[in-house]
């Protein structure tokens, strides 16, 4: 009982610290309950597999979603996520202007993914911060970024189907762990 | 009324041979074209479903005939320039010839492609054979050699007066003696007739079996005769021959003048400057398309500098284009130079080679505006979503924003292409057919743009490799990949056991290309004991990582 208080509590928390403009991201069913993604925020995902989970729920909500940085792009990977290639921008290598090409990708699409080639300094990623608050998007990114709302990480990775030359890659076992503000929940899940 | 027919023989070989001088097409046979002006002197077919369809003068005499097949046409002339059969083509390359004609004379009536009538031009140019020959020039001016022209009463007649002309020569039937001219010809001819076709093919075959050798023994029939016999088309034929055709020329007007262009005096210098001034053009282009209501969206824009083209791209929108869509590829277009450089720097924005005079726009394809208009309820986000990202487009290059698209075929990397956004995908594999050899199941989450080196060994130490039956000749043991490109997220070149794998999927695809990537392969997906999954793919010269389940 004192754990569902307690996030109760936490919850009334953090929609009073975000305010009203910190609207709900629809997830992918298979993440729901265990990350809700909110605008304004920024996630991180150590998983190809994971950043385009995170993007593909509010693509099926017919959202506009975008990928920078993503030169090993997989079309059909994120087809099969449920992912609207037409409702998908791809900016394989923004090169060094990539602040600005996720700054202005903020600015229209809803969910940005961003795998980011270099190191970001807080400096840079307190701009994308403060864009995505005034723009009411969500960043994923795929790599490290100075200071995220939830860091989602793939553990136990657990590949099923192939054996010895018979059969084929079919579905995956994995963990995930969520981290959020020092608390860390997990969840295993059965992939294709 | 008198005609004058204007006929181009073989008109799909010399379209096809514009186009191939025009585009330099691949293949051995752009390098006969090429550079040479196309003339009758090269034999050249056109092949439909592997039969020859057509054939110009220079193959006719090397034994080519019309449904031939493509080898047996080889063999006789083996320096024929096989051209596909492409009916948009002829049409296409027959336009100007039109427009040729209709400086002279209004009211040209395209019959079909290589075919035009035009109402003879009685007095005005001299007389109708010099008012031929003056077609002829301008014809030939307008690089079509091999024209042939035909004034008579009749559209009928005067095709065929034109068949009987030479090169750049004309054949005047006077008026009133169309029966006569039409009597002497044999039967053979109602075989090449336009309109005949199959039917005038069958009546000719028909009439030679009879023993009827020219079309005045046809004549001489009487018409009750005829039309028991021959049926309604044979009465037909019997009425033109004996001059009694009715001729309704199906006249075109002029298609309107759609293109815009501006010219700056002085040049400009910069794409910035150029983007202003042709603001107010974009719009009357526009504008000019909207009136007869319809929208471009395909557009070709063409800028000069010193007289010459320099630059000149067509531009394909997803949905149609505005004003404002055009000076953003007119800048695009100026500052890229180059449309497949990727990135540039800012210090270079702007600038463009040569200080533009002009600046052209052509509609390529435009489609009714109705199509394109927008829903009651308005696309407002996908609106903001299209200017934003042209934002970016401005900043990094056009085709550094792509769209990905799915696509059919068998390695991961062929099933999936992107296209510059804004652009519309053209040319994909379709994606509904089998595709035997792709990998089923959940596919990966990373595609490697180009393939990374790997090693794969069996427990001995030795590379693993695919035989011809498609076996393994070990079970792979290990695995290691070249971390180059691969993110640092890659073991650096460590050897790392392999905890289960599936396949082989053997794949011998595109052996007839001498590039790489073809040939004989097998695909694997290897896992290791850390749990990640990748495509591996065995080729001939080496194992390859195509993609990874990450």
């Amino acid at each position: 009982m004192s754990a569902q208080v307690v996030e109760l509590l936490q919850r009334q928390i953090e929609s009073l610290q975000g305010g009203p403009t910190r609207l709900t991201v629809p997830v992918h069913p298979v993440l729901e309950g265990l990350v809700q993604l909110r605008t304004g925020g920024s996630y991180a995902v150590d998983s190809a597999s994971l950043a385009l989970a995170l993007a593909a729920g509010a693509s099926r909500a017919g959202e506009w979603v975008g990928f920078a940085g993503w030169r090993d792009f997989g079309a059909e990977a994120a087809a099969q996520w449920g992912i609207d290639l037409r409702r998908t921008v791809l900016v394989p290598e923004p090169g060094e202007l990539w602040l600005e090409v996720t700054a202005a990708l903020v600015d229209v699409l809803k969910v940005v993914v961003l795998k980011p080639t270099t190191l970001v300094d807080p400096k840079s990623a307190s701009i994308i911060d403060a864009r995505l608050r005034a723009r009411s998007s969500t960043l994923v990114v795929w790599g490290e970024w100075p200071q995220v709302e939830a860091r989602l990480s793939a553990e136990r990775v657990a590949w099923r189907g192939a054996d010895r030359g018979r059969g084929r890659l079919d579905r995956r076992e994995l963990r995930v762990a969520v981290t959020r503000s020092g608390r860390r929940s997990a969840r295993d899940l059965v992939v294709p | 009324m008198r005609v004058l027919v204007a006929w181009c023989p073989d008109w799909s070989v010399t379209a096809g041979l514009f186009e191939l001088a025009e585009t330099g097409e691949t293949g051995e046979t752009a390098t006969t074209a090429l550079g040479r002006r196309p003339t009758s002197d090269q034999p050249a077919a056109v092949l439909s479903n592997n039969v020859v369809e057509v054939c110009n003068a220079a193959a006719r005499a090397d034994g080519v005939r019309r449904g031939q097949r493509r080898r047996d046409a080889q063999a006789r002339c083996p320096e024929l320039v096989l051209l596909p059969a492409n009916p948009e083509r002829d049409a296409r390359y027959f336009e100007p010839v039109l427009a040729t004609v209709e400086e002279l004379r209004p009211g040209v009536a395209p019959i079909r492609p290589g075919l035009l009538a035009v109402p003879a031009p009685g007095r005005y140019f001299g007389g109708e054979s010099h008012a031929a020959a003056l077609v002829a020039q301008h014809l030939v001016d307008a690089g079509v050699w091999d024209c042939r022209l035909g004034v008579a009463d009749d559209l009928f007649t005067a095709e065929q007066a034109a068949r009987q002309a030479e090169v750049q020569d004309s054949v005047v039937v006077p008026p009133g003696t169309s029966a006569t001219f039409l009597q002497s010809l044999p039967v053979r001819v109602l075989a090449d007739a336009t309109d005949g076709g199959e039917e005038g093919r069958a009546l000719a075959d028909l009439l030679r079996r009879l023993g009827l050798r020219t079309l005045g023994d046809f004549a001489r029939l009487s018409a009750a005769e005829v039309s028991n016999r021959f049926g309604s088309f044979g009465l037909s034929v019997w009425q033109r021959v004996h001059g009694g055709a009715p001729t309704a020329l199906g006249s075109r007007t002029p298609p309107p003048e759609l293109a815009c262009e501006i010219g700056f005096e002085p040049p400009l210098e910069s794409a910035e400057a150029v983007c202003f001034s042709v603001r107010t053009t974009a719009e009357r282009f526009v504008q000019g398309l909207a009136a007869r209501q319809l929208v471009a969206v395909a557009v070709r824009i063409e800028a000069e500098a010193d007289g010459v083209v320099t630059s000149a791209r067509t531009w394909l929108h997803p949905r149609c284009f505005t004003s404002r869509d055009l000076v953003d590829r007119v800048h695009w277009q100026l500052q890229a130079g180059m449309p497949s450089s990727g990135l540039r720097s800012r210090q270079d924005a702007g600038s463009v080679r040569a200080p533009i005079e002009r600046v052209r726009f052509l509609p390529e394809t435009v489609e009714a505006a109705a199509d394109h208009a927008d829903g009651l309820w308005g696309g407002g986000a996908d609106e903001q979503v299209t200017r934003g990202v042209a934002r970016i487009q401005a900043m990094i290059g056009f085709d550094a924003v792509r769209t990905p698209v799915l696509q059919g075929g068998r390695s991961v990397a062929d099933r999936q292409a992107s296209v510059p956004w804004g652009e519309r995908s053209v040319g994909l594999r379709p994606l509904d057919r089998p595709w035997p050899g792709r990998i089923p199941g959940p596919a990966p989450a990373r595609v490697f743009s180009v393939p990374l080196a790997a090693d794969v060994v069996d427990e001995s130490g030795r590379t693993v490799a695919v035989t011809e039956r498609g076996m393994v000749t070990g079970e792979p043991w290990r695995f290691r990949i070249d971390p180059v490109d691969a993110g640092a997220d890659v073991a650096v070149r460590r050897w790392t056991p392999v905890a289960s794998w599936a396949g082989p999927w053997p794949v011998d695809e595109a052996w007839w290309l001498a590039d790489g990537g073809a040939g004989r392969s097998a695909r694997f997906q290897v896992v290791g004991v850390d749990g990640r999954a990748w495509l591996l793919v065995w080729r001939a010269t080496g194992w390859e990582v195509e993609a990874g389940y990450d």
